[in-house]
């Protein structure tokens, strides 16, 4: 394996990584509005959702900040094509990010109902539209772009608006929701935990049914044959995940989820290789890994550096999760230290 | 405007931006580490209370930090497509190591931070903040050296297979003598930041609670029985008595505002030595950078240093220097009176016969490179008042009583954050029209390894960026008005009262006994 094949694996990884963690992430805001509708403790309920990725959820996302510059020094031309034609989904995934980071950190800030809805509004806006619009993008990512001799975009904003992409963003939009919903009953106690499980089951039919559809049409229609491999592995792990919620097999069910979130991955940079982004005007217009990635000095170097630090990495942000592996319950939200609002 | 124009504008209006969060994390994180040592290691309780009073502001601003910085990381992508074609080899290895080193770093041990206060042994939850003070500094060192070598491209050759830049010589690349001297600059800019913000918001509460104190006394000398203080905003404070507030004057708002008055003096000698420093590669580097700073339209030997002129535009011709410090402009560029230096006319004809572009403007704007470098140099001027009156009003032992003079302080907030911002807007603007700039000095091929602006650009039409444009500035400008909302509030709330911040710690009990979290969003 070449440097630039390890280095197509190490985005892969990455891209992998920021799904399984940010996944949950994820699915924790999808469900915000759902597990804490209607009691009269609903906001305590949100907090608790809340809380369960608290510490965790920002280091969680900068799995795709370096999965990005990863993409930018290993694939300059990747990195370039990709992002200027997926403009405006790309767009609305920040600007989704964006409310959400501050909705999370600012919402306990101001203690006042109509402050928190708002702060809940910016959460669930940015935890849906990525999760929806990741799928679109990894999709049409397989499927490949009109790309021009010179790797340039020739479609439009509705190119990326077909069934199967559609179809793509569906899927990762209920594998994170069933992921969320399976997190949090690993992570609560009491009436959330029993929420959370009943939540999990139904998402998690609802996913092996969607999910199923398109592992298989990704198969049919791009799969390499070794690719049946991860595809039967992520289908099993689905099922996996709807029995292991049926019995409330906690552990077991966050793990299938996340052995069908990487069966998934693997499958789609597997039916992708060895193009980065093929193109549907011409297949000899195709990105490739050979033609989009950078001179092998530069893989060296980024090699050497990653070899070295990633092991640290995993290794503090483990201890993070093991840090706070203790379940959360209602009764342990304190009460909240906001300053009041300005409103008389 | 067409699409460059465009794409510039939206370039810089979210760099501009996320340059107005960033220095005060910058600075504020190593200032709040050193708190919690001092409170770590004296046992002062007055320590502890300034460490979660500015560790709320921090996070604060954290929030809308992280929140501006994810999009930079993807809009070279995205508007500069064929400019990240062409640097990708060498711009994307820093980018991508700073994810690797400084964002895991930070973003991991500030939730350590935040919600470890009961679950961490002290010892580790003070590693814990000092961890994210060296992260956001690590982050800062590999952003600066990607910026740098767009100033001054080293450690490449011209790969004539790829038609670009190929890396040859990563250690050229970050330790490029402008990244050196760019990086103190830039880090003693964001330490003067956070310590007028410090010092700032220390003198006027002190004062505040000096004055509070006197009204309640000369109220209950009055014997009447009124509304004690009337601009009682912060509830935690209404009970204090005239002795409490007095000694929070003097045991935690002085000290605090000595420490961030003293960083700024500190901080504001480093930035006159590091800008020095950067000057004269400046001007041996990017000559059209600094004739253009200077409006030096026509090559001069022993230039003045022009302190005001007035041009109508932006242009030559009618430029009228009103005040001149003779000399003086030779002296900064490489600390001789008569040095010859070349003006902008001249390093235009010159620019125009290499590369055979008769057409082509080499020069910046000359009305932004110049005001925005007397502006970056008297808004710093902003926190070396406050931090010699600071330090001369709180000399051998006084507090500061002078309501005046604590609204003076709050007033002087602002001032470095305008600096930075005036700085990296003549940086970069200065560096037009290019987004390579061609490196002479080292003779690195600049005819090839260099890039026009306009060059660098995605291919897309004005209308598409447009969207991205107005719809990132309404975001980021409603998202500023709520950050500066917030801040405000919890700036007039105070630090919590004494009683309220003693909490035990280390007790890791793992049972699910429903003990309260010590922080929850």
């Amino acid at each position: 394996m070449g440097l630039p094949e390890f280095w197509f694996v190490v985005i892969a990884v990455l891209f992998g990584g920021y799904f399984v963690l940010e996944g949950f992430d994820f699915g924790v805001g999808m469900l915000m509005p759902f597990i804490g509708r209607g009691h009269e403790s609903g906001d305590t309920r949100r907090r608790v959702l809340l809380n369960t990725i608290g510490p965790v959820w920002d280091a969680n996302e900068v799995w795709l900040l370096t999965a990005g510059g990863a993409m930018f020094a290993a694939f300059g031309g990747w990195y370039a094509t990709l992002f200027s034609a997926m403009y405006f989904p790309l767009l609305l995934i920040l600007v989704g990010l964006i409310v959400r980071v501050v909705s999370i950190e600012w919402r306990g800030k101001i203690n006042d109902p109509r402050w928190r809805m708002w702060c809940d509004v910016g959460i669930g806006l940015g935890s849906w539209i990525p999760a929806l619009l990741w799928g679109v993008a990894f999709a049409n990512v397989v499927r490949g772009l009109p790309i021009d001799a010179e790797h340039q975009f020739t479609g439009s904003f509705f190119t990326l608006l077909n069934p199967y992409a559609l179809l793509g963003g569906l899927t990762t939009l209920l594998v994170f929701a069933t992921h969320g919903a399976v997190f949090l009953a690993l992570k609560t106690t009491g009436v959330i935990r029993d929420d959370a499980a009943r939540y999990a089951v139904r998402l998690s039919m609802a996913m092996l049914v969607v999910a199923g559809v398109f592992l298989l049409w990704t198969q049919l229609a791009y799969g390499k044959d070794w690719t049946w491999g991860p595809v039967v592995i992520a289908a099993l792990a689905a099922v996996g995940a709807v029995a292991a919620t049926l019995r409330r097999a906690e552990g077991l069910a966050f793990a299938a989820t996340t052995i069908a979130i990487i069966g998934t991955v693997i499958t789609l940079f597997g039916s992708l290789y060895p193009n980065v982004l093929p193109s549907t005007t011409n297949p000899a217009y195709n990105l490739t890994v050979e033609n989009t990635s950078s001179s092998h000095y530069t893989l060296t170097i980024m090699t050497w550096a990653a070899c070295f630090i990633t092991p640290v990495v995993i290794a503090y942000q483990g201890w993070s999760y093991w840090v706070f592996r203790q379940r959360i319950s209602i009764e342990q939200i304190p009460p909240s230290i906001g300053l009041p609002s300005l409103r008389a | 405007m067409d699409v460059v124009d465009v794409s510039r504008w939206q370039f810089g209006i979210t760099t501009v931006y996320h340059f107005i969060l960033v220095p005060l994390t910058i600075g504020l994180a190593p200032m709040i580490a050193v708190m919690q040592t001092v409170w770590y290691v004296t046992g002062n309780e007055q320590w502890l209370r300034a460490t979660k009073f500015f560790g709320k502001l921090f996070l604060i601003n954290f929030a809308l930090g992280v929140a501006t910085g994810i999009v930079q990381e993807f809009q070279f992508g995205m508007n500069w497509s064929e400019y990240s074609r062409f640097v990708a080899d060498v711009f994307g290895a820093p980018l991508a190591l700073e994810g690797l080193v400084a964002f895991f770093l930070e973003s991991t041990f500030i939730g350590l931070w935040i919600f470890g206060w009961d679950r961490l042994p002290k010892r580790l939850h003070l590693a814990a903040i000092w961890l994210v003070a060296i992260g956001v500094n690590a982050s800062a060192y590999f952003i600066v050296a990607a910026n740098s070598w767009m100033q001054h491209p080293v450690g490449v050759h011209w790969d004539p297979v790829r038609g670009r830049p190929a890396m040859d010589d990563f250690w050229a690349v970050i330790t490029n003598n402008t990244t050196l001297a760019a990086f103190p600059h830039v880090i003693a800019g964001a330490l003067l930041t956070a310590s007028t913000f410090v010092a700032g918001i220390g003198c006027w509460w002190m004062a505040r609670n000096m004055w509070r104190a006197k009204r309640l006394e000369d109220a209950a000398d009055a014997a009447i029985d009124a509304e004690p203080v009337p601009d009682a905003v912060s509830p935690s404070h209404v009970d204090a008595t005239p002795e409490q507030l007095r000694d929070d004057a003097h045991t935690l708002w002085r000290p605090v505002a000595r420490f961030g008055l003293w960083l700024t003096v500190v901080a504001g000698v480093a930035l006159f030595i590091t800008g020095d420093f950067q000057a004269q590669i400046m001007f041996k580097q990017q000559p059209m950078k600094m004739a253009a700073a200077e409006s030096l339209c026509e090559s001069e030997t022993g230039a003045g240093f022009s302190v005001l002129s007035i041009g109508r535009q932006n242009n030559c011709d009618n430029i009228d220097h009103v005040i001149t410090a003779p000399g003086m402009l030779s002296f900064l560029a490489d600390h001789r009176f008569d040095t010859r230096l070349q003006g902008v006319k001249e390093l235009q004809a010159q620019y125009a016969k290499e590369f055979n572009k008769p057409e082509q403007n080499f020069a910046p704007n000359l009305f932004v490179t110049y005001w925005s470098f007397r502006a970056m140099i008297t808004w710093a001027v902003g926190s070396a008042l406050l931090a010699f009156a600071g330090l001369w009003f709180t000399r051998r032992k006084q507090v500061i009583s002078s309501r005046r003079f604590g609204l003076f302080a709050l007033w002087m907030l602002p001032a470095p954050f305008l600096a930075n911002s005036s700085g990296w807007i003549f940086t970069e603007m200065g560096r037009q029209p290019w987004v390579v700039a061609p490196n002479w000095v080292d003779n690195l091929d600049p005819l090839r390894i260099s890039m026009f602006v306009h060059n660098g650009v995605s291919r897309h039409t004005a209308g598409t960026v447009w969207v991205s444009l107005i719809t990132l500035t309404l975001l980021y400008g409603i998202l500023g008005l709520i950050w500066f909302g917030l801040q405000r509030r919890y700036v007039i709330e105070g630090p919590s009262a004494r009683s309220d911040v003693a909490s035990s710690s280390g007790d890791d009990a793992d049972t699910d006994a429903p003990e309260q979290l010590s922080f929850a969003y």
